[in-house]
């Protein structure tokens, strides 16, 4: 198929009422129902949806490569004026990678693990014209540098596993714009990435959207990443499209109840929850082949009435505008507060605000100087020559502390440390220096020397839900054990205290008996989090808990939590890579970077300037939902360096943006304290800081 | 895997001398008197302290000296070397049509999943599978030799016949064996593509417009094929000294047949020389088998 230019105008994609069915195990469930878009050259659409949406489904559908349990019921795509549907797959193969590619979301599986990098991308080039080898290599540099990879020609070299997940990433970007395709299709290409990272791949991305003019469908569950590269948002529920509109329509004047959740759910950076409480929408999303009849939101919608058993039609409600719901026009009057749809909202009056109540005598937990240094194995020959293992210094000179009844937030993204931390404190890794102190007390660093006392004070709920309940065991059960083990009950009191437990995290009696296979994301990690609760620790270390969870579920999991903390006064260590979410929970948040702690400051007071420059660019690189806030994106080059090499002088040097020059690289910096007790680890006085930076958030 | 091997020798050793039955009486016969007996075993050097014997014995191995047979009263090395060689040319053979059989096989299969061919290969290497070897080579006899009249029954080939000259002889055992490898070689190649099919790569080659052809030989393969490698690597082993049941329906000699020969004759030091080389084939070809493996998973390679 040559490339031939449509009249300038019509739409380079047309999808018409697209309807995807998957066969599961003789059953037939409707995944998409009459899906219609339209994405004109040079505009980039964003697909919004949580999981289970079917958005995923409508980027294969797209290209007509559904696996075998994929039907398409109906509809049509229309690429250039071609039913891409109707096709043969050797036709297909001339549409795929020319016009039509794919930057796949999972950046480390997605590559061949035993080809080089260089040779997989060579290969969309050759047979296709007959190439020289030569030829084609300086294409495959030109490319690597395109992405802003640094040395193509080693990486060309390498294997996939011997780079980061950014750099990944950027390989995969490569790959799907060697040929300068008209249509680009994102399918989550930064949600496996840092922060950072994901701030550079988004700016690299609408660098080369924007410049080559080919249209993009970036399909996302987040929101303010979607704010940040789309012009048009399609925003879809159970399969359904509900809302459909120009970016600024949908984020200022949303007319679907849902999108108003879902945009209300999102913590905004700086705001605490002692200010106000995040919306979550009640009840989940239904499995596929539990669609309800009718409107598919309508059992978690507040306003939902009769009308709604029916299924509302897609409505055009204006210019390049639609809404599926039966009383949009009573949402765009005005008639409706959408501010009450999800919250007890009452008027101008402010929810109680409680202060945090820190049991200043005596601190929970002190970390001081904590050190956690790995030896990397040698290689035979290294052991030979008697060279000496390469020390990987997880944690180097960590010293905070966590006051009683407080939540501290620990910062961090990959590979700076965090999880080897809280696995430290909880006795899973010892420590190579310093000490941890509970209560004053030296703590065992050994887990199995630590007492019941202990282990019933201090809890860990880990990151992957998935992983965390024993498959085999039933979830009920799963909770009774610990009760009965750390609080010494017999097992009827446990069942029955475990059963208190669930319900308090929403959890219905019913559930004691499921296995964890057939419970959601967001209920396996509120099980999780029950079961840490059963011994009422007075710390509680959670780590990532929220990250792998859909938007609408993350919101009830932290107020479930909030909530939980108020009532028994323990403490949380709240370790995460999302500074909006950390904002929202933690007094005092810590960050931290390849080890070391970077700054240390009070939550309301870490959003506004002095920020440590490491934390300016993580805050810069937060995407935030809101289309209508500019703000300098502060850049961080290149990724975050092997923990292996161990710079002399700040461990931040050579990614700052405000870098000294010799000084942060030969000496280590010393520790700054502002007016009001935060410390940051900066050779930069903190005076020039503060002038010279920006407010990021109101 | 110099270690490995040595305490292998160890076992070997050790396990002989466990054998029941005193050596001195089953070479002399049971009229033998008490001196006879006693001069044989001095003669032997049997009544030494056993690391003394271990020593001599593995000293000579490496010297090239591996003793004489209680049971021929000839040198063993020989005798060892030159069923070896045949046994090595059979082995070759099976190797050479069952390898690249099965591993297409395997594919084709993989490829096309719970379609027909699939059904087809599966079902028939399933069905093999249990079919012992002296029942497919007694059927392959009667097919080939007498409903055909092209290949030999009898392949006893005399020593130091060449591979080109023994080829006719060595074509039914060595389609015997195959049918055996076939079944679980194919079976595990078509496990390994199917899994590798389903991965996220395959997707982003196939959407980079590769062609099929493309695809599979340079993506899927050299990932689904690790499984594979190592159980042809085990079976080289049982090639060479395991394939009593086919030596003796083929009447083929080998090295197979000679270790029975060796058990029968309660021939220790014979037996304990073929059981030295089968070691040594077992260690080298797992060897190779790493190194193959390190070659097509680059993250072995450099350690991950």
């Amino acid at each position: 198929m040559e490339k031939n230019r449509e009249s300038p105008g019509s739409p380079i994609l047309r999808i018409k009422e697209l309807t995807v069915a998957y066969k599961l195990r003789d059953k037939v469930h409707n995944a998409v129902r009459d899906f219609s878009l339209e994405i004109e050259p040079g505009g980039k659409y964003g697909l919004v949806g949580e999981s289970g949406s079917g958005k995923t489904t409508i980027a294969l559908a797209i290209l007509n490569y559904l696996g075998k349990d994929g039907l398409i019921q109906g509809g049509e795509v229309l690429f250039k004026g071609k039913d891409l549907l109707g096709l043969t797959k050797s036709q297909l193969k001339e549409v795929w990678g020319s016009q039509i590619s794919l930057v796949p979301q999972n950046p480390q599986s997605s590559l061949n693990p035993s080809m080089r990098i260089g040779d997989q991308i060579a290969e969309v080039f050759s047979g296709r014209n007959g190439d020289f080898a030569g030829d084609i290599l300086f294409r495959v540099l030109t490319l690597l540098e395109r992405v802003h990879l640094p040395e193509p020609g080693k990486i060309a070299r390498m294997y996939p596993h011997q780079i980061s997940g950014g750099m990944q990433q950027r390989v995969l970007i490569a790959m799907a714009l060697s040929l300068n395709p008209d249509l680009l299709l994102l399918d989550e290409p930064t949600t496996a990435l840092d922060v950072t990272t994901e701030a550079s791949i988004l700016g690299l991305l609408q660098e080369e959207v924007t410049g080559s003019g080919s249209s993009a469908l970036y399909v996302t569950h987040n929101l303010g990443v979607a704010a940040q590269f789309c012009d048009r948002l399609a925003v879809l529920y159970a399969g359904d499209l509900v809302e459909d509109g120009s970016l600024l329509d949908i984020f200022q004047r949303p007319l679907h109840p849902y999108t108003t959740g879902l945009i209300a759910s999102i913590p905004s950076p700086g705001v605490s929850r002692r200010e106000s409480k995040l919306i979550s929408i009640p009840g989940q999303i239904p499995p596929l082949g539990a669609r309800p009849a009718g409107c598919v939101f309508a059992p978690r919608c507040p306003i939902a009435v009769n009308i709604c058993l029916q299924t509302p039609p897609l409505t055009e409600t204006g210019a390049n505008r639609s809404v599926r719901c039966h009383r949009w026009e009573e949402i765009e009057q005005g008639l409706l507060d959408r501010r009450r749809f999800f919250s007890t909202y009452n008027g101008d009056k402010p929810e109680k605000i409680s202060k945090p109540v820190f049991d200043n005598a005596r601190n929970l937990l002190d970390l001081k100087k904590v050190g956690v240094h790995f030896e990397l194995p040698r290689s035979v020959i290294e052991v030979f020559t008697g060279k000496s293992p390469d020390t990987l210094k997880a944690v180097n000179g960590v010293t905070f502390s966590i006051p009683g009844g407080s939540t501290v937030g620990l910062v961090g993204e990959s590979g700076s440390g965090k999880t080897t931390l809280a696995r430290a404190i909880m006795g899973l890794e010892l420590l190579t220096n310093g000490r941890v102190e509970f209560a004053g007390k030296a703590l065992p660093q050994k887990l199995s020397e630590r007492d019941f006392g202990i282990l019933k004070k201090l809890q860990i709920v880990f990151q992957n839900p998935d992983e965390a309940l024993n498959p085999h065991l039933k979830v009920g059960t799963s909770i009774q054990i610990p009760i009965q083990r750390l609080l010494l009950c017999d097992r009827d009191d446990a069942e029955k205290k475990a059963i208190q437990l669930m319900e308090a995290f929403q959890l219905p009696a019913e559930y004691f008996n499921k296995k964890p296979h057939q419970l959601s994301g967001g209920e396996k990690q509120r099980a999780a989090l029950a079961r840490s609760f059963a011994s009422n620790p007075s710390l509680l270390i959670v780590d990532e808990p929220v990250s792998s969870l859909d938007v609408s579920v993350q919101a009830a999991v932290l107020n479930m939590l909030d909530e939980f903390q108020q009532k028994e006064a323990n403490s949380l260590l709240f370790i995460s890579h999302n500074l909006a979410v950390i904002g929202y929970m933690a007094d005092i948040v810590a960050v931290i970077y390849r080890g070391c702690l970077m700054e240390v400051s009070r939550t309301e007071e870490l959003f506004s300037p002095p920020y440590h420059p490491y934390t300016e660019a993580l805050l810069s690189a937060i995407p935030i939902p809101d289309p209508a806030v500019t703000r300098a994106r502060i850049h961080l080059e290149g990724d975050i360096p092997s923990p292996v090499d161990e710079p002399r002088g700040c461990p931040f040097h050579s990614r700052c943006p405000r870098v000294l020059g010799d000084t942060c690289k030969s000496e280590q910096p010393g520790w700054q304290f502002d007016r009001q007790g935060n410390r940051f680890y900066c050779h930069i006085p903190l005076e020039e800081l503060e002038s010279s930076q920006d407010l990021l958030f109101d | 895997m110099l270690v490995t091997i040595l305490f292998t020798t160890l076992i070997v050793f050790a396990i002989t001398q466990y054998l029941p039955g005193d050596i001195a009486r089953v070479i002399l016969g049971r009229e033998a008197g008490e001196a006879q007996l006693e001069a044989l075993r001095a003669k032997l050097g049997l009544d030494d302290p056993l690391p003394v014997q271990y020593l001599r014995w593995l000293g000579g191995f490496l010297s090239g000296d591996w003793g004489i047979s209680f049971s021929t009263n000839t040198p063993i090395m020989p005798l060892v070397l030159g069923r070896f060689r045949n046994s090595m040319m059979l082995a070759a053979l099976t190797l050479l049509i069952a390898v690249p059989l099965s591993i297409g096989l395997g594919v084709a299969a993989g490829l096309k999943e719970n379609k027909t061919t699939d059904h087809i290969i599966s079902i028939s290497s399933l069905s093999v599978v249990g079919l012992p070897e002296f029942v497919t080579g007694l059927v392959l006899i009667q097919v080939f030799t007498f409903r055909l009249g092209l290949l030999p029954a009898n392949s006893s080939i005399p020593p130091g016949t060449s591979f080109f000259e023994a080829l006719p002889m060595l074509i039914l055992p060595a389609l015997t064996a195959t049918l055996v490898l076939l079944a679980y070689v194919t079976r595990l190649t078509r496990a390994g593509v199917v899994e590798e099919l389903k991965k996220p790569y395959v997707r982003t080659a196939e959407l980079k417009g590769l062609s099929r052809r493309n695809l599979v030989l340079k993506h899927v393969l050299r990932n689904s094929l690790l499984p594979t490698i190592t159980v042809v690597a085990i079976s080289i082993g049982w090639l060479i000294s395991g394939l009593i049941v086919i030596e003796n329906v083929f009447n083929y000699p080998g090295l197979g047949r000679l270790l029975m020969f060796a058990i029968d004759r309660r021939d220790i030091p014979l037996m304990q020389a073929i059981a030295l080389i089968t070691v040594l084939v077992f260690a080298f070809s797992n060897l190779f088998a790493d190194i193959l493996y390190a070659y097509l998973n680059p993250r072995i390679r450099f350690g991950e």
